[in-house]
């Protein structure tokens, strides 16, 4: 009975397994009062106590289903089972209960990984090393008085001091932050944020937007030296579409909402916004605003800075916003360009009006098998030259290629088997390819079918004045599948002493080849001056295309055993690597932003006069700098 | 002279060799085994050199006609068609000529033809070629990981040959070699050695846009492809007085510009120091310091100079250096953004800061070929003759000779005693293979130049010369070395003071004028003089406190011998400059300047002033013709 009634107004939240828990959890309540307290506008009448009571099951909702100390959901990771075979557990995914045969001869020979070395991370968070939540009480006061939701618990401060980043969950295994917030609020709309940062301005604290703790920037991490009370403003709550315009194709919603929620919901009505970054399942649309962040699919529907149409954005100045929703305007520099990539700095994102599409009607994997990666991206440029990219085209290197097949699922049949065979047997005796010099590119096409079919067609056609193969959906699917779970993998290799992470950048269509190699060799080179004993794995994959130029995704993964200190090994080489990306003509970051990480390039990234025009904004805007995460700047 | 107080940026690159004597790889002689098995069968041998881990195998006119395409060559058509006004497919085929011209076509047939026909001549004149295997070995190395670009001294046409064999020998890739044009001159052989693997370049084409757009991208689509490596002499010509020239800069830019563009991740320098006991071509250039114009390349005159396969020409030494990273000599000094800024095929003006970090490179690259320089006791008897003329008892000259070895090991020079033979015959078998230059005359060695006695004297000041210049030759090349404290010892001699101050801003102007003369890391001067003083004060020539230098009471005869062995660089600028103040009074070519210089000398030698002079004299024109 509580399923349809949130069914029925589908612009309600609609979290199934959240309804779930909650219900468990609240078995001996009154099941009415539950399903009242779910719509927030009457939830005053309900009792404190009650609402405290739900409040924290709420918030805690994601954490419960969150690991703690790695990627994804806590049912999903890979593991060794009891025959020593690889195995990725849980339900979700199309990889998942199954068994990868290959996987652990792939983690020895490229890795120099073995299954006796193995190093476990502590299994629960130990709340006595965890840093006290100093708030005072005036705030709590005021606080209170807002009835918005907050937690001084360690696990939920914990949970929210850090995103991502290898350092970050090394600490997680063996250590403990410096600094972590002191106490997290969950506000549950745009004027519950206004009061939260009204107070903050009040009380001169320094507040941290959290979205879905994705990043992979060291945005999240509390400065160390910050002395006021941190606030982490987690903005899960805020996670409903307010409304969906239908005549001019836009959505207004709660920055809160995370991606598959959004695109869930919107598919529901038949619509959806078609920006997918590989984060999506847990990355959140405040966080894609304040990142600048790029989808998959950007080819058909755009980076986020193409879908949206208007923000709302509280600062401690007051709330930013433009009057009106229309698709362009020339009214002096556009200011949500100031807050897009702001990552923190200036206020928090509350809601965000975003251009939606119809469902397409037909979907289509694909993929083509080059000699080798130089021809691949001579044709991913032929095909963003004839600007007829699908709306995914990615190309990975060699050393992807084959890591792709180390997670080739157990074979189902001998006849699939034998294809296989056949078909590698066909690529590299009769078209003369060498297996360690051939690479892939996965495509994904989207639209109506016969559309599709023709655009098909097209590139393919263009593929094969490269020397391009078809190579089938499957490939092409696997590649994308892959994206999702090799997040999972890195927990994998820290189990084993490997320690790995992914890095990107953007970059000339000219220089895309040169930029590869050299980042690859770079890493390589670092490893062995850095005292690592094992040949480190380091893999490309160009993995959007533009009109002038490329995004480059990097993955890099080491054995660390025999080595005293991996992580500053780790950030050394990530470093040279960085700085090699910039003497090869590519950014600081096409996505993942700057973040503290990255932030000693800035300067040179967009000169003196550039970083003190966005430092005068900052000091407009924030002069309190009550946004201390200190991204950026 | 700017030189001294130009800053610059990053780590210094060059640092003062460790004046410690460090232990030197062993050298093999590789004539030996030529001396025991077939030349036939060698020249014929499975030859499968190790290549570069990137290299996209191609023929050369594969490389001839990628570089016609290149976006870089189309480039510069396009712009002096427009400019011109002429058609592109004109200005194409000009360059092609162009390539054709310049194109290597390396070919194992060649190089089996050389392989053969080297081996006897070597064989024939050189007594021993010795090679440090380690150099090779890392070389090999080095070949398989980044394209790599070989920088040999050069002091004879016998370099380039010698290496590719040497590398022949050793089953490494044959370099393709910058030579130039006038080999070109003579048949048949200009084809061999292209064949070889030498392409050609014209000595000069600063103005010749398309010229320099093919050139540069031939050898760049070289390197890139990692198809083989370049070798160049950083010096730009040979050596005509053994003294190490100063650096070329053009092609060593070109070969980096790679680099700089990352398109490549790194590249290889190697420097090469081949040492001649005896250099073939030792009367020939002495004629040519003395005005005789150098005899044009020509396959008659190869023919006519065979008469050499008669002669004793001792022993060479080819000290193969560490590979130098490019990537590690330019971490910290190259902003990169020039480079981000502008498509990589629009030819660019070097920016300052990559031309100073070239130069930088050269004079490194210079120095390493310096330190690795092997010096042969005729070396040491050569200076020490020089300082005794016209003779010397032969007793003495063994025991100047000797001490001579002492000082120049303690200044970390690269000496090859041979086989720790006795001093006696050391100097007896350097006499013997130098015969043509001195001879053993009643106990006392002199110069061959007796019975020459009566006729004009400017005949009897040319022989002679010849013999002093020849001499010289060989005493040059223990310069090298002696440079840093023989300016200190000159420096103490010509301020007759003690103030540090004072003798160091002596050195320093000396060390400016004579910086097209000798190697001197630009930009040093202080580090340059402290380690000349360090050197003098490890011997006990002087004593060093913190204001003052003084020359020790043993150190005195060891200070004049230093300052006397840059007499005739000394005298010789004072001439030309004594020439230029009083002499000249309107402009003049830079022949008629020479001539003139060398009838001013004569005069004066005539009245008998600067008796040694001669000898340093014409080089030193064309040096200071270049300073002033």
């Amino acid at each position: 009975f509580f399923f349809p009634l949130v069914k029925k107004n589908s612009l309600e939240p609609n979290p199934p397994l959240f309804t779930l828990i909650l219900m468990e959890k609240l078995d001996s309540l009154n099941i009415v009062s539950l399903k009242i307290a779910f719509f927030r506008n009457i939830t005053t009448t309900l009792s404190e106590e009650f609402l405290y009571i739900v409040s924290i099951y709420k918030a805690e909702f994601r954490q419960e289903i969150l690991k703690w100390n790695g990627w994804g959901y806590n049912d999903s990771k890979f593991i060794f089972n009891k025959k020593g075979q690889a195995e990725f557990t849980g339900k979700r995914y199309r990889l998942s209960g199954m068994v990868l045969p290959v996987l652990k001869e792939w983690m020895e020979k490229s890795l120099g990984a073995s299954l006796e070395h193995k190093i476990t991370s502590r299994a629960f968070l130990n709340t006595s090393d965890v840093p006290p939540s100093i708030v005072n009480e005036e705030f709590l006061q005021d606080l209170r008085a807002t009835k918005i939701s907050y937690s001084q618990e360690a696990e939920d401060r914990v949970f929210r001091a850090h995103g991502h980043c290898l350092h970050e969950i090394f600490v997680l295994r063996e250590g403990m932050f410096k600094r972590i917030p002191d106490i997290v609020v969950w506000p549950g709309c745009h004027d519950d944020v206004v009061k939260i940062v009204e107070l903050a301005c009040k009380h001169n604290l320094c507040i941290i937007p959290f979205g879905g703790g994705t990043s992979v920037s060291s945005a999240l991490e509390c400065p160390a030296d910050e002395r006021r009370t941190i606030v982490s403003l987690d903005t899960s709550q805020m996670n409903r579409i307010l409304w969906i315009d239908e005549k001019n194709l836009t959505a207004h919603i709660e920055a809160g909402i995370i991606g598959q929620d959004l695109e869930r919901q919107l598919g529901e009505s038949g619509y959806c916004t078609g920006h997918e970054p590989d984060s999506m399942e847990f990355s959140s649309l405040g966080g894609w605003v304040a990142t600048r962040a790029s989808g998959m699919k950007k080819n058909i529907y755009g980076n986020i800075e193409d879908l949206v149409v208007h923000i709302k954005m509280v600062t401690p100045r007051g709330v930013i916003e433009k009057s009106c929703q229309v698709p362009r305007m020339s009214t002096g520099p556009d200011i949500h360009h100031f807050i897009m990539g702001s990552e923190g700095t200036l206020g928090v994102v509350t809601e965000v009006t975003i251009k939606i599409r119809p469902i397409p009607e037909y979907q289509k994997y694909g993929s083509v098998v080059f000699p080798n990666f130089d021809r691949g991206v001579a044709c991913l440029r032929e095909i963003a030259k004839q600007r007829c990219a699908p709306a995914s085209i990615r190309l990975v290197d060699n050393a992807q290629f084959q890591f792709g097949h180390a997670l080739k699922p157990q074979v189902a049949s001998i006849f699939t088997s034998f294809l296989d065979g056949l078909k590698k047997f066909y690529i590299t005796k009769f078209k003369g390819f060498d297996p360690n010099e051939l690479c892939v590119a996965t495509l994904l096409f989207e639209g109506d079918r016969e559309k599709v079919l023709q655009h098909e067609k097209q590139v393919y056609d263009i593929a094969a004045k490269f020397g391009g193969l078809a190579a089938g959906e499957d490939n092409g699917q696997r590649g994308y599948m892959l994206t999702f779970v090799i997040a999972y993998l890195r927990d994998l290799g820290l189990d084993y002493y490997v320690i790995g992470e992914s890095f990107e950048t953007s970059v000339p269509w000219d220089r895309v080849i040169d930029l590869c190699r050299n980042v690859k060799e770079r890493i390589v080179r670092e490893c062995k001056e850095k005292g690592v004993q094992f040949a480190p794995f380091s893999t490309c994959r160009v993995t959007q295309t533009y009109d002038a130029g490329a995004c480059v995704y990097f993955y890099f993964a080491f054995n660390y055993r025999g080595i005293s200190d991996p992580i500053h090994v780790y950030e050394q080489i990530e470093t040279a690597a960085r700085e090699e990306i910039l003497a090869n003509g590519g950014s600081l970051s096409h996505h993942h932003g700057v973040g503290k990480l990255r932030k000693q390039w800035m300067k040179e990234s967009i000169s003196d006069v550039g970083l003190g025009m966005l430092k005068s904004v900052k000091e407009y805007v924030d002069p309190n700098n009550i946004f201390g995460n200190r991204n950026l700047l | 002279m700017a030189a001294a107080g130009r800053s610059r940026l990053g780590a210094p690159m060059y640092s003062q060799k460790e004046l410690t004597s460090k232990k030197r790889d062993e050298f093999e002689d590789i004539l030996e085994e030529r001396r025991q098995s077939s030349d036939l069968r060698y020249a014929m041998k499975c030859y499968t050199p190790v290549i570069y881990k990137g290299l996209s195998a191609c023929k050369p006119s594969a490389i001839k006609n990628s570089v016609l395409q290149s976006e870089q060559v189309q480039y510069v058509i396009k712009q002096l068609s427009k400019e011109m006004g002429e058609s592109t497919d004109i200005i194409q085929e000009e360059a092609i000529e162009i390539l054709d011209e310049m194109g290597h076509n390396l070919h194992i047939g060649a190089i089996r033809f050389f392989a053969f026909s080297l081996s006897k001549i070597f064989k024939r004149i050189f007594q021993r070629v010795c090679v440090n295997e380690e150099g090779i070995q890392k070389l090999q190395q080095a070949i398989q990981e980044h394209p790599v670009v070989l920088l040999p001294s050069h002091r004879s046409y016998i370099d380039f040959l010698m290496l590719s064999y040497l590398l022949y020998t050793h089953d490494l890739a044959l370099p393709v070699i910058a030579a130039g044009m006038d080999f070109l001159g003579m048949k048949i052989v200009g084809e061999l050695l292209r064949r070889s693997g030498a392409f050609f370049m014209r000595r000069t084409f600063g103005g010749n846009r398309l010229y320099w757009a093919v050139f540069a991208e031939y050898v760049k689509t070289m390197l890139r492809n990692g198809y083989a490596p370049i070798e160049f002499f950083l010096e730009g010509t040979r050596s005509r007085t053994a003294k190490t020239l100063t650096p070329k800069f053009g092609l060593l830019s070109i070969v980096m510009e790679p680099f700089f563009k990352r398109e490549v991740f790194d590249t290889y320098l190697v420097p090469i120091s081949i040492s001649y006991e005896r250099i073939l071509e030792e009367s020939l250039y002495a004629y040519e310091l003395l005005g005789v114009p150098k005899p044009k390349e020509s396959t008659s005159g190869l023919l006519k100079a065979r008469k050499i396969l008669s002669d004793n020409f001792g022993s060479i030494h080819v000290y193969f250096g560490q590979p130098v990273s490019l990537r590690t000599l330019a971490s910290g000094r190259i902003n990169r953004c020039p480079y981000n800024l502008v498509p990589r095929h629009l030819p660019q003006r070097l920016s300052e800061e990559i031309q100073e970090f070239v130069t930088d490179v050269a004079y490194k690259m210079e120095l390493l070929q310096i330190e690795n320089m092997v010096l042969s006791p005729w070396v040491l008897i050569a200076s020490v003759l020089l300082q005794n003329l016209p003779a010397i008892d032969f007793e003495l000259l063994v025991e100047k000779t000797l001490w001579l070895k002492g000082l120049t090991q303690a200044f970390g020079g690269f000496l090859e005693w041979p086989d720790n033979l006795c001093a006696n015959k050391a100097v007896t078998s350097s006499l013997a293979l130098h015969s043509n230059i001195v001879s053993l005359v009643n106990g006392q060695v002199v110069l061959n130049d007796v019975g020459m006695e009566d006729g004009a004297t400017e005949e009897l000041v040319f022989k002679q010369a010849l013999s002093i210049l020849m001499c010289g030759a060989y005493r040059n090349q223990l310069l090298n070395v002696f440079v840093r404290p023989s300016l200190v010892a000159v420096a103490l001699q010509m301020t007759q003071s003690f103030r540090k101050e004072e003798i160091y801003s002596c050195f320093n102007f000396l060390r400016d004028i004579f910086s097209d003369e000798f190697i001197f890391f630009p930009g040093i001067a202080l580090k340059d003089f402290e380690e000349g003083c360090f050197l003098l004060t490890k011997c006990d020539v002087i004593q060093v406190t913190p204001q003052e230098i003084l020359v020790t009471e043993r150190g005195n005869s060891v200070a004049v011998f230093l300052a006397a062995l840059f007499r005739p660089f000394m005298e010789g600028y004072q001439i030309i400059s004594r020439y230029l103040s009083k002499e000249t009074k309107e402009a003049f070519t830079e022949k008629q300047f020479i001539l003139g210089i060398r009838n001013f000398a004569f005069q004066l030698l005539e009245i008998g002033m600067f008796a040694l002079c001669v000898g340093a004299v014409i080089p030193c024109v064309c040096n200071s013709l270049m300073s002033n």
